[in-house]
């Protein structure tokens, strides 16, 4: 703190106080009341009871949540890896090949968000249904003589999810490849490094923030998704944000509701922290 | 619940049940009116000349409200919610500020239990003698102390007559394996467990633990056949764009595709099927209570019930109305139904402690 004076405080309070009161009123405060809700007592038709009722969240370790839950998970970390498969070389590919076209192939990553994810969801039902554009140009073509199958199916869900949050990797991906300093790769291939050796023991590691940043943004998301499930899947591949609907609608159970929300901000955490230090910490260090 | 909703207006009520998904909507309790500030409950002096309706989305006509605004110079604001669940949420986390409320049968038990709702005075609603018998004094409110109906349908399988041929009218082509992958169901707990239990003979409000696991193992076989679970306006264009053959759906969609398509049909299976109704009521702490009354009144009125099941292709509770239905709705099958079909159809009511167990049994039978 020491030796900034008054003038710096007031300007520092000023410039924080916004936030933290947005902060409190929108986050904090929700989050203590689900906090509580979690060990109140569901009412028979709705509303809640205050209380200590730890019940709500033994609840969660009934194995049809528990499998639901790790179904969430699995079908996040695919979304975060397919994410990165495909937003790395894209990423790579703009910052290093892009030249006077960068802006403008960033832009077109960001394009999508014009447009609700709603709406975006929904025109893939169009695209893949039975009369869809995808399996005419298929007839069109003589691949197929009939319509196939391409939506209401878990793989649909996954890919809904994966063409959701790409931008959401690449766009970390880009910000970190691009302050690479390119020099780098020069003294590297100088020092008789191949091209690929260059690529993992220089620039992979150099772009490890993004990789990260962009794990947990694609992650987190993926992981409380309940409408692409609903559109895509046709409700049948059941997640824990789809579940915790429930439970605050049809079920009328906010209590278990919110036990398994915060159980699975929990589990986030848990997973985003040992990410982190796992493939993190060693690569981070020195960055 | 969802349902409701029709004309494809599919995007909007999506994005309501999304919003209302997140918990942060349950601290938003102020509707979107101006009407809020004002007016002091029911005593005292002239209202002011405003209305807030909370209803679901696209279930007006076009004329119903500007109708109402000329005749009494009241100005009603409309906002628009999801599912019951979403309203009732609103209401017990404190909302104030709406007059007139459209909650479905089983709600309208759960609100009088939960004392949401006020009395009505129906010696300010002359036209409530328009209302037909059948759908007065109903178990949800037996002697229609809080509510009055607003329009009502049916749940059946509306289906492509042209490619599956005549259905037998009972509940099992949607459990045939020759549809494979041809079938969509309702994603409402208590509609698609109603089914089953239809299906093999039981009450859609059964509390009986066997007859539920009958009904959950009967589901669970379902399953594989299945496209999947939808919303009613999700199902209407899978079958009529040819992606399913067979669909479970509420009345109003089946109607809307039966218009335009002569190799549909839709069928109310035996033994049984559900019926709801949707109704108006006013919630406890309404501003403009007189001018609630008003509009009730005003929905019950003949022509302006005609037009409004005219426009929504749902059924009229209003008999006065009944003459002026548009006699090319009057003539599709499962709207006008005879009294022997009408006799089988059962209100689905609130069961109470049992709706969790309803739900955990439609959350195993998808995850299955």
């Amino acid at each position: 703190m020491g030796g900034k004076g008054r003038g710096w405080t007031l300007r520092l309070v000023g410039l924080l106080t916004p936030i933290t009161v947005w902060l409190g009123l929108f986050f904090l405060v929700p989050l203590l009341l689900i906090l509580a809700y979690s060990f109140g007592k569901s009412g028979v038709y709705g509303g809640i009871t205050l209380g200590f009722n730890p019940g709500n969240y033994l609840k969660v370790f009934d194995p049809l949540y528990l499998e639901i839950i790790i179904r969430t998970f699995v079908i996040a970390a695919l979304t975060t890896l397919i994410c990165f498969a495909l937003g790395y070389p894209l990423a790579y590919f703009i910052t290093f090949k892009g030249r006077r076209w960068r802006n403008a192939l960033i832009l077109l990553v960001m394009v999508p968000f014009w447009t609700s994810l709603l709406i975006r969801a929904y025109s893939w039902v169009v695209i893949l249904s039975g009369n869809g554009i995808a399996n005419k140009t298929l007839q069109f073509l003589g691949i197929t003589d009939a319509p196939v199958t391409l939506i209401f199916t878990s793989q649909a869900v996954l890919m809904g999810m994966v063409y959701s949050y790409l931008p959401f990797m690449i766009l970390p991906l880009y910000a970190s490849l691009e302050k690479f300093d390119t020099r780098l790769k020069e003294a590297a291939k100088d020092l008789g490094a191949s091209r690929w050796e260059t690529f993992w023991r220089v620039t992979f590691p150099l772009s490890m923030p993004g990789v990260i940043a962009g794990s947990i943004l694609v992650f987190i998301p993926s992981a409380g998704e309940f409408v692409i499930p609903q559109l895509l899947g046709g409700s049948r591949t059941v997640m824990t944000g789809s579940l915790i609907q429930s439970q605050f609608g049809s079920a009328r159970d906010w209590a278990f509701g919110s036990a398994l929300s915060i159980m699975l901000a929990a589990l986030l955490l848990a997973a985003i922290l040992f990410y982190v230090r796992r493939v993190g910490a060693d690569k981070l260090e020195g960055v | 619940m969802q349902r409701r909703v029709s004309r494809g207006r599919f995007l909007k009520t999506l994005g309501a049940a999304g919003i209302a998904g997140s918990t942060l909507s349950i601290l938003s309790c102020q509707p979107n009116t101006n009407a809020a500030g004002g007016g002091g409950g029911g005593g005292g002096g002239p209202e002011e000349k405003e209305l807030a309706l909370y209803n679901w989305s696209d279930y007006v006509a076009k004329s119903t409200i500007p109708s109402f605004e000329e005749k009494t110079g009241i100005q009603v604001t409309q906002d628009f919610y999801g599912s019951n669940e979403d309203l009732l949420g609103k209401l017990q986390a404190g909302a104030t500020g709406y007059d007139v409320i459209v909650p479905s049968d089983y709600m309208v038990a759960v609100m009088i239990k939960s004392d949401v709702v006020q009395k009505l005075d129906k010696s300010k609603i002359p036209n409530a003698k328009n209302v037909g018998e059948d759908y007065l004094g109903l178990s949800y409110d037996p002697n229609n102390e809080y509510s009055l109906p607003y329009q009502w349908g049916t749940t059946g399988i509306l289906y492509n007559r042209k490619e599956v041929g005549e259905l037998d009218g009972t509940w099992d082509p949607l459990w045939d394996p020759e549809f494979e992958g041809q079938i969509a169901m309702l994603s409402d707990s208590r509609e698609t467990l109603g089914a089953a239990l239809y299906r093999l003979g039981y009450s859609v409000n059964t509390k009986d633990d066997d007859e539920l696991a009958e009904a959950e193992a009967s589901l669970k076989d379902q399953q594989p056949l299945l496209r999947g679970y939808f919303i009613s306006t999700e199902v209407r264009p899978l079958v009529q764009n040819g992606d399913v053959q067979l669909g479970h759906v509420y009345s109003g969609d089946a109607f809307l595709a039966l218009a335009g398509n002569e190799d549909l049909d839709y069928i109310i299976p035996k033994p049984r099927a559900s019926r709801w109704t949707d109704n108006m009521c006013i919630p406890n702490g309404a501003p403009h209570p007189d001018n609630a009354h008003k509009f009730i009144n005003h929905i019950l009125d003949a022509g302006v019930g005609a037009k409004l099941s005219n426009y929504t292709y749902y059924n009229t509770p209003n008999a006065a109305a009944l003459p002026k239905i548009n006699p090319a709705l009057k003539n599709l099958p499962g709207y006008t139904l005879t009294p022997e079909i009408f006799e089988r159809l059962e209100v689905i009511e609130d069961v109470g402690a049992k709706t969790r167990k309803y739900e955990r049994i439609f959350t195993e039978v998808r995850s299955a």
